[in-house]
């Protein structure tokens, strides 16, 4: 970095008392411009729960309110009327557990053998799960709803979990996690006598458990909000997750605002709460993919 | 596993030291830590890429009994195909303007609330709640804000006497709704990735500035920004390549229309494959995608690293 101008050097300086007032009128504009921010992204959200809890003859008599005249819960009844939604959150569970802790297996083991272990033909491993990274999801679609077709696997778990069970994020994100921790740790452990698994359950994985946490919620959120692929591998409503069927629900003509505001409240509501009680661990995860 | 003998092949490579057996393990338990991620990948993901480029090209229709080869036939077609380039036209305009409109805003509110105390704490946890809130969740709640009849906006505006369009079925306003709304929806992801980089700034970069008499916009110029670069690219990038995908977004929002003017290629792309079921065609445009993907990367790449070495 060069070196950072002095003061006397800077071309416009106003006379400090001045200069001192217009400092502070912006940082008092700035904050009133930040704050008002800060409103407007969560105001949509205040309103979907306003809506979610109103009768329609409310909405259409003052949509300026945010919250109800009058709190009512047939939103709730007729969006769990109207779709199995039980069922939908059970699936969308299933789907986004399931293929996350799989996802959590396979790549901390992945991970832990090219960043600790040598083997033959390492780096092309590496290499060639890096430029996967590069290659958008939506080019294999396609071809893996072919291959899932002819298996039998749409509309089932398996189909839904098991190509999303690894990810080459995840696998270079732990790599570049456990290539930090000191070698120290395993030598230690292999004079004991440990072999390859004991250092990767015993050592690697308990002295990595802030980043699995961080990984799994990230991962966790991304495939509880996912659309795309559960929207191609399940057409039939029993075995969709909620963001597809919420769409679908959505685009029916006629709809119940009511209905679909609760539909949203709810499938928006395990990943809030996750949210306010491991917000440390979110910003942590969205953080460690940016700075190396 | 065992651990006794030393392997004949790996002898005769080396010789070992006289007097010293080499032992070597026979099999290397490595292979087994990698095996279900590589399968996985190797299934889902290596073998289907190459396979997508193949149905490219043919005319590859499911349920047919067999797939014509077509050559670059998919190819030229998508080239004389307005639909596809409207589609482009609307994903590289959103891709712009909401890569760059959320670094700007991200780092202004990032620089606003650098230092951490309980409110401006708050603040970032507003910010960055619709980031984790998903795209179809944000666009059915926007899509019923923006509606004329009972939408909070419309209402808002109508109180302050200000007559109001309706957003989304007006083809002017359509899609500059939807790159607004994604902003709104990623300000939160710029400005964590950004705050996270700057609070790696040491603090005595910033009070031997001020010793120095540099003023706020200076120290943000000179200390804050340099420091910043990686994380700027980062994020930019990123920016992009989500951009780059748009999908649920418009799906939820608007569908497309009005006649299009939402429609994104991986929308048409979908419909393509999932509606129409014309995979081989379909996979064409997943193909083009990907190569502007990995050009606009690779310039993002090198201007970064120009810049790196003045």
């Amino acid at each position: 970095m060069t070196g950072v101008p002095s003061g006397g050097a800077a071309p416009l300086r106003l006379p400090r008392r001045a200069g001192r007032l217009l400092g502070r009128i912006a940082a008092v504009l700035s904050w009133v411009v930040v704050i008002a921010g800060a409103l407007a992204m969560l105001v949509p959200f205040l309103w979907m729960l306003g809506v979610a809890f109103r009768t329609s003859t409310d909405l259409y008599a003052a949509p300026a309110r945010i919250l109800p005249a009058q709190w009512t819960l047939h939103g709730v009844q007729a969006v769990v009327g109207q779709l199995p939604f039980a069922r939908l959150i059970v699936n969308t569970f299933v789907f986004a557990g399931g293929a996350t802790i799989l996802m959590l297996l396979f790549d901390s083991m992945t991970a832990f053998a090219l960043a600790r272990l040598r083997f033959p033909g390492r780096n092309v491993v590496f290499v060639l799960i890096l430029a996967t990274l590069m290659v958008p999801f939506q080019v294999t679609i396609v071809p893996v709803f072919l291959t899932l077709f002819h298996l039998g696997w749409l509309n089932s778990y398996q189909g839904l979990i098991i190509p999303r069970a690894t990810s080459a994020l995840g696998i270079f994100m732990l790599r570049q996690f456990f290539m930090r921790l000191p070698s120290e740790l395993d030598d230690a452990a292999r004079i004991d006598g440990a072999g390859n698994f004991t250092v990767y359950w015993r050592i690697i994985l308990p002295n990595a458990k802030p980043a699995l946490a961080s990984l799994f919620i990230i991962q966790f959120a991304a495939l509880w909000n996912d659309f795309l692929w559960p929207l191609v591998i399940s057409n039939n409503v029993n075995m969709q997750t909620l963001p597809a069927a919420l769409t679908i629900f959505s685009s029916q003509s006629g709809i119940d605002h009511a209905a679909l505001m609760a539909g949203a409240a709810i499938s928006l509501t395990p990943l809030a709460i996750a949210f306010l009680l491991l917000q440390r661990f979110f910003v942590q995860g969205v953080a460690a993919s940016g700075i190396k | 596993m065992t651990t006794t003998e030393a392997p004949a092949a790996g002898a005769g490579r080396r010789p070992a030291a006289p007097g010293l057996r080499r032992r070597r393990p026979r099999f290397n338990s490595a292979y087994l830590f990698i095996a279900p991620s590589v399968i996985l990948i190797a299934i889902f993901i290596a073998e289907p890429i190459a396979q997508s480029g193949w149905m490219s090209l043919h005319n590859w229709t499911i349920g047919e009994a067999t797939h014509k080869f077509v050559g670059f036939a998919n190819y030229t077609a998508l080239y004389h195909d307005s639909r596809f380039w409207n589609a482009l036209r609307v994903t590289v305009l959103y891709t712009v303007v909401v890569s760059v409109g959320q670094v700007l805003l991200g780092l202004a509110v990032a620089s606003r609330l650098r230092k951490t105390t309980w409110y401006s704490a708050l603040l970032r946890s507003a910010y960055f709640f619709p980031y984790i809130a998903s795209l179809v969740v944000v666009g059915i709640i926007w899509k019923f804000l923006l509606d004329p009849q009972v939408g909070l906006v419309n209402a808002w505006l109508s109180d302050v006497g200000i007559s109001a369009p309706d957003w989304l079925q007006s083809t002017a306003l359509a899609l500059p709704t939807v790159i607004a709304i994604g902003i709104w929806k990623n300000v939160g992801f710029a400005m964590i990735v950004l705050l996270a980089s700057m609070q790696q700034v040491p603090t005595f970069l910033y009070e031997a500035a001020t010793l120095d008499g540099a003023n706020t916009w200076q120290r943000f110029r000179h200390v804050t920004l340099p420091a910043l670069r990686p994380a700027l690219l980062f994020t930019s990038i990123i920016a992009t390549i989500t951009g780059l995908q748009l999908f649920d977004l418009v799906f939820a929002m608007t569908s497309g229309g009005p006649i299009f003017h939402t429609e994104s290629v991986v929308m048409y792309l979908y419909e393509k494959g999932f509606v129409e079921f014309q995979m081989g065609y379909a996979s064409a445009i997943a193909w083009v995608l990907f190569l502007i993907i990995l050009a606009i990367s690779a310039v993002q790449l090198r201007v970064a690293r120009y810049r790196d070495v003045d």
